[in-house]
């Protein structure tokens, strides 16, 4: 079997909302001070999904794609660390910019051109732009079915079983690979890479595809390739006036409480 | 202007859920002068009377029940019919498990965009702009369309639905049966909480990481308790779900449960924007934390400094004793 496990380089989302600042003229985050990026979660659980399978198939392999600047081999490392085998950094400045279309796009021709793929993994979404997006537009480029924020996924011959998390329940869908699997933080915590296998991964080389390795145009990927235009980047405006509670004891701050919405007439 | 409007619905138990209602409300404000509706499954011509009710101009309906149990390669089929009969410069769909999987493959399929979880979409000018938050809710950000038709998936209650026009009727067509799936569904569980359901509640009473364990979650059931057992639900945040002390189902925030409840009471929640996310639509919000630089004081209305094993009890006593 060979898994691919699709991974994105993003702005720590623990960011204190106090850290956080954007560029309103272009429309950018402007990356935290001394914070660095990071792999984005679910993407690491979506790691854990296809580490387990492997485990469980044997003689598998699995490669690591991530689409991003030359600091997304961190992210990269980190999932080659976890225990996948192979790394790929699909990078090319026409690549910046893009939307969901142009990112499942490049990942969907990196997929085709690897060639023998059985299973995609996603995470559920990237906790920076939380579209959502990505392994589905992969699933509908490459023609194969998909189940999307699984908790769990087994294996059996070339059928999937995916255990997904529905607003109200679980359902366990089955579909034959290939397949794309999106994956949620209800699979549970990833591995957390020993040492030694960090130090390895930071010895393996990490292949890098261009758009014209990909056979891909630079007017349908990036920003001239996408379907949506960011129009305007702006952070809401809270109201932050907030009535603390006063008393000498619990009683006395909870009596108030009741008091104050009482007087709002909210109870 | 966005003249013609598609509306992907959903049923729920045979009737049109209350999201759909807030979806036509918002073509309806973006200036469609034709609203179609797309109902799928069990009982969907009996519900359309309500939706053009709730303003719709035209429903197109499969009654196949195989639609009940929710198939992504399925229903975009259908919803490409609806399409194909409709000819919408934008397409509505709720943020629920039915949107978030058809929006992206209609897409694909129509080669164009769609924006996620949006709050607000508007007409500007003629072009469709929709506004979602991004970076866990940090940001929020407006987006315009190059292609057509517009896709837009709306989050829950971010949109209000019309008066309703009683006795409204209109204009009904037919959507094809459900095609084959690839995608078998072996099994579904369903884990509602008992008794009244979060979505519905006008107080929601949540708990955090902060709660130390799950026996935390007791003190803020009692709380809720004592609010009413008719009124008062009680969530969670995601680290307390990620930890196993309350259900998945129960999770308030950008990948759980969205509430707008009367009251929030956040005990023991730092206030992250992914879990503000699902309740900041809340009339009023009261923190209970024992840190007074805590994030969600930034957003209560009312708040309480110190320890929730103590303030949590104490305010369950002072409501008692208030009714
Ligand atoms: C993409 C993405 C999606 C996410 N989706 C969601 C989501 O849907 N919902 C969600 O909730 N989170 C979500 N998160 C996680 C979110 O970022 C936070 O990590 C999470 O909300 C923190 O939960 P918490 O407030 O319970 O825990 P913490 O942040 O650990 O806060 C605990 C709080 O309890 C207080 N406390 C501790 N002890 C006491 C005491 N004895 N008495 C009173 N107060 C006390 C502390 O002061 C602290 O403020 C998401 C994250 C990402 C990246």
């Amino acid at each position: 079997m060979h898994f691919v496990v699709c991974a994105k380089q993003i702005p720590d989302p623990e960011t204190p909302p106090s850290a956080f600042k954007i560029d309103p003229q272009k429309n950018e985050v402007i990356p935290a001070q001394g914070i660095a990026p990071v792999l984005s979660q679910f993407d690491s659980i979506a790691a854990e999904a296809a580490l387990r399978l492997k485990e469980a198939a044997g003689d598998s392999k699995i490669t690591v794609i991530s689409m991003g600047a030359e600091s997304a081999q961190a992210a990269i490392k980190q999932v080659l660390a976890m225990g996948a085998d192979e790394g790929l950094l699909l990078n090319d400045p026409a690549f910046t910019k893009g939307d969901p279309h142009t990112t499942a796009k490049v990942l969907t021709a990196a997929v085709q051109k690897l060639g023998d793929v059985d299973a995609v993994f996603c995470g559920r979404q990237a906790a920076d732009w939380d579209w959502g997006q990505t392994g589905l537009l992969m699933a509908e480029g490459l023609g194969w079915p998909s189940a999307i924020i699984a908790k769990g996924v087994a294996l059996d011959g070339q059928q999937l079983s995916v255990e997904r998390v529905l607003e109200d329940g679980y359902e366990t869908a089955q579909a034959p690979l290939p397949a794309v699997v999106t994956v949620s933080n209800e699979f549970g915590e990833p591995r957390y890479p020993k040492l030694q296998q960090i130090m390895q991964a930071a010895r393996k080389t990490v292949t890098t595809w261009t758009a014209a390795d990909l056979g891909l145009d630079a007017a349908e990927v990036g920003e001239a390739g996408s379907r949506l235009r960011l129009e305007k980047l702006f952070i809401p405006e809270k109201e932050g006036k907030v009535e603390l509670m006063e008393g000498d004891t619990a009683t006395e701050k909870a009596q108030a409480l009741v008091k104050a919405l009482q007087g709002a007439k909210v109870l | 202007m966005a003249s013609n409007a598609l509306v992907v619905g959903e049923l729920a138990e045979g009737e049109l859920n209350a999201t759909t209602l807030e979806l036509i409300g918002a073509a309806s404000r973006l200036g469609a002068s034709n609203i179609t509706v797309a109902l799928l499954g069990g009982g969907a011509s009996g519900a359309a009377s309500k939706a053009f009710e709730g303003g719709a101009t035209k429903v197109l309906t499969s009654d196949d029940a195989s639609y009940d149990e929710f198939r992504g390669d399925q229903w975009v089929a259908a919803v490409q019919n609806a399409v194909e009969q409709a000819s919408p410069d934008v397409i509505l769909l709720a943020q629920s498990h039915v949107g978030r999987e058809l929006a992206p493959r209609l897409a694909f399929r129509l080669d164009t965009g769609a924006a996620m979880d949006c709050l607000n979409v508007e007409d500007d000018g003629g072009a469709v702009k929709a506004t979602r938050s991004v970076y866990g809710g940090n940001a929020m950000a407006t987006y315009s369309f190059v292609t057509s038709p517009a896709i837009v998936t709306v989050r829950a209650k971010a949109q209000d639905p019309l008066e309703p026009n009683a006795g409204a009727s209109g204009e009904t067509g037919e959507l094809p049966g459900a095609s084959d799936s690839r995608t078998t569904i072996a099994g579904r569980e369903i884990v509602e909480a008992a008794g009244l359901q979060l979505q519905d509640a006008s107080i929601v009473v949540s708990g955090g990481r902060g709660l130390g364990a799950p026996e935390g979650f007791q003190v803020v059931e009692e709380l809720a308790k004592a609010l009413g057992a008719d009124r008062a639900a009680v969530g969670a945040s995601r680290a307390a779900c990620d930890l196993g002390w309350y259900p998945p189902s129960q999770q308030v925030g950008l990948t759980g449960k969205v509430v707008t409840p009367d009251l929030y009471i956040a005990v023991a929640i730092s206030g992250a924007s992914q879990h503000m996310a699902g309740c900041s639509g809340a009339k009023t919000i009261v923190a209970i934390n024992k840190d007074p630089e805590a994030n969600i004081f930034q957003f209560a209305r009312y708040g309480i400094v110190g320890d929730y094993k103590e303030m949590v009890p104490a305010l369950t006593e002072a409501i008692k004793a208030a009714k």
